[in-house]
């Protein structure tokens, strides 16, 4: 069903009930959405920045709108979806914990998907380097990338538990490999957590 | 204004109920159709026309000879398939291409004029409803507009929404705003400013307000071009002479600027196939249309019924009807809990930019379309 997802998606996709209502903020092309509404019948709607992006998703058949989710997730009612998505944006919110807020105040639970800033390559890249990491999950220079909120794993764990979300689970992965959670916080590229609250 | 064309239309078997309390009786809806109706008469689209606007959405204007005004859209493997779809567009109650009007005889057997009664967003709907009854049509796959169009495609979904699967209204608002109401108030003073107009009583008469309905015009066409549009079209450049002279400083008021040629064309050709009175009922029908205050002054309260899915697209250069009052209408919808899309589009030329060729627009049609 979801091999042709990026890794995370395909775990989010797998956990996602069918028939459920899921709001995917930062949807991009649009390919978790599809996944989800032609092999779950999932109630699937999206978010996204970018004017094309949402166009492409229109021309496919999905219900995305064109928002900022720092700004027009206030739209939605209090627990509108079952479950609010925001893969790989997490780090461009310009406040995250308050991000964290929204996406369980419109979803009943949530998953996150983020690189993890703490990954070894990374480390040595800022400590051996002195530079900016310039890798293979943070792919843009520090003047071009829309990031401007680095996370690591633990740091996420932390501030799950700052706001007293339940962890229903979490993948890690290190490009398309799938890992164990053992030191996740050194050896992860991606994560994804479940959470409800 | 007499017409001298064939237009099919339909009368409606009812009174039609209007807002202001009074009723329509045998009113006439003029319509165009193409493609199949199919067995189940569920692939059924209704084309919703703007103010100026006619049934000849895919067909040759009657009058000017031109292609129909969305002929770019509209046709066999055009995004608004008539392979796959029976399309159907009807001229609005008030206007003057075949529904009834304001130059329509009343039952007295003179024109209605003035006595043609005020009109609204929603009583156009009626008719556009009455419309789809007489030709058993229960379900619409789609109802689409842009501009007015859009106001009654979501006035239908609001208030019938049983009647269509899905809504995509374009380059339109859920409300008028006070500086759209000042633009038209112009356009009608304009009018009624003519003399020929008496009192909208001129269709015996030798003369009718043309010079009034041309500036009605040439003041509404500017809203709908943006700013880069015009400079990048005409810039400052001079009209040549009609001796075929390069144009220059006339030191006079001929229209010496090209710009200036080019609205007056507009407002004359415009004359040719518009009512004023038809321009004034229609101007106030926009007026008068604030879907919310209609559904107990919340927005959201007007799609609560709305089982449609529904598609918002603004353009980024429209400063008539600006992206703010599309995602207003996007949070009124969110908040109802409907299916909506959104985008807003860049394209350059101000609010015509839903006639004119913009690609993306196409892609997001058939693709909503084919969901």
């Amino acid at each position: 069903m979801s091999q042709h997802l990026r890794p995370d998606l395909a775990v989010i996709a797998e956990a996602i009930a069918p028939g459920a209502r899921v709001l995917d903020i930062g949807c991009g092309d649009g390919a978790l959405l599809k996944t989800l509404r032609d092999s779950k019948g999932v109630d699937a709607r999206g978010m996204d920045i970018d004017a094309e992006q949402v166009a492409g998703c229109v021309a496919h058949g999905l219900s995305v709108v064109q928002g900022d989710a720092n700004r027009d997730l206030t739209d939605y009612p209090d627990a509108s979806f079952d479950y609010a998505v925001l893969s790989q944006t997490l780090p461009m919110a310009k406040r995250p914990d308050l991000m964290l807020d929204e996406l369980l105040r419109v979803g009943r639970e949530a998953f996150v998907s983020f690189p993890n800033f703490a990954h070894w390559r990374t480390r040595a890249a800022l400590l051996l380097g002195g530079r900016m990491p310039v890798t293979r999950a943070l792919p843009l220079t520090w003047y071009e990338t829309r990031n401007i909120h680095h996370v690591t794993v633990d740091d996420f764990r932390e501030l799950t538990r700052l706001k007293g979300c339940d962890i229903r689970g979490c993948w890690f992965f290190a490009g398309e490999r799938s890992l164990s959670a053992t030191a996740a916080n050194l050896r992860a590229e991606f994560a994804v957590f479940h959470l409800a609250r | 204004m007499t017409r001298d064309y064939p237009v099919s239309s339909i009368r409606l078997p009812h009174d039609l109920p209007l807002d202001s309390g009074q009723v329509l009786s045998d009113a006439e809806i003029a319509y165009e159709s193409y493609g199949v109706l199919n067995e189940a008469r569920d692939n059924a689209i209704l084309i919703c026309h703007a103010l100026t606007g006619d049934q000849f959405v895919a067909s040759e204007h009657p009058v000017t000879g031109k292609p129909g005004w969305w002929d770019r859209m509209v046709g066999p493997g055009k995004p608004v398939d008539t392979d796959r779809f029976h399309v159907i567009c009807a001229n609005v109650i008030g206007s003057c291409l075949g529904s009834t009007g304001p130059a329509s005889m009343a039952s007295d057997g003179q024109p209605y004029a003035m006595r043609f009664p005020v009109i609204t967003i929603r009583d156009m709907v009626r008719g556009l409803v009455g419309l789809l009854d007489e030709l058993a049509i229960e379900r619409l796959h789609c109802v689409i507009g842009g501009s007015m169009g859009g106001m009654q495609a979501l006035s239908l979904a609001a208030n019938f929404p049983e009647r269509a699967g899905r809504v995509l209204a374009i380059a339109t608002t859920a409300r008028h705003s006070a500086q759209n109401i000042a633009f038209h108030e112009v356009g009608r003073q304009a009018i009624m400013a003519d003399p020929a107009w008496s009192n909208g009583d001129y269709y015996a008469s030798e003369t009718s307000p043309d010079a009034g309905l041309a500036v009605a015009r040439m003041a509404a066409h500017i809203t709908y071009l943006s700013e880069d549009g015009l400079t990048e079209k005409f810039g400052r450049r001079f009209q040549d002479r009609p001796d075929g002279a390069p144009g220059a400083k006339s030191f006079g008021f001929d229209a010496d600027f090209q710009v200036e040629s080019y609205l007056r064309y507009q407002g004359s050709g415009f004359t040719r196939r518009f009512d004023a009175n038809s321009y004034l009922y229609i101007t106030r029908a926009m007026d008068y249309f604030d879907l919310a205050e209609e559904h107990g002054g919340k927005l959201a309260q007007a799609f609560g019924g709305s089982e449609a899915r529904f598609c918002i697209v603004s353009f980024d250069t429209d400063w008539l009807y600006p992206t703010a009052e599309s995602r207003h209408i996007v949070h009124a919808l969110n908040a109802a809990g409907a299916a909506v899309s959104f985008v807003e589009l860049s394209a350059p030329f101000g609010h015509d930019s839903f006639l004119l060729d913009v690609p993306a627009l196409d892609r997001v049609v058939a693709g909503f379309l084919s969901q």
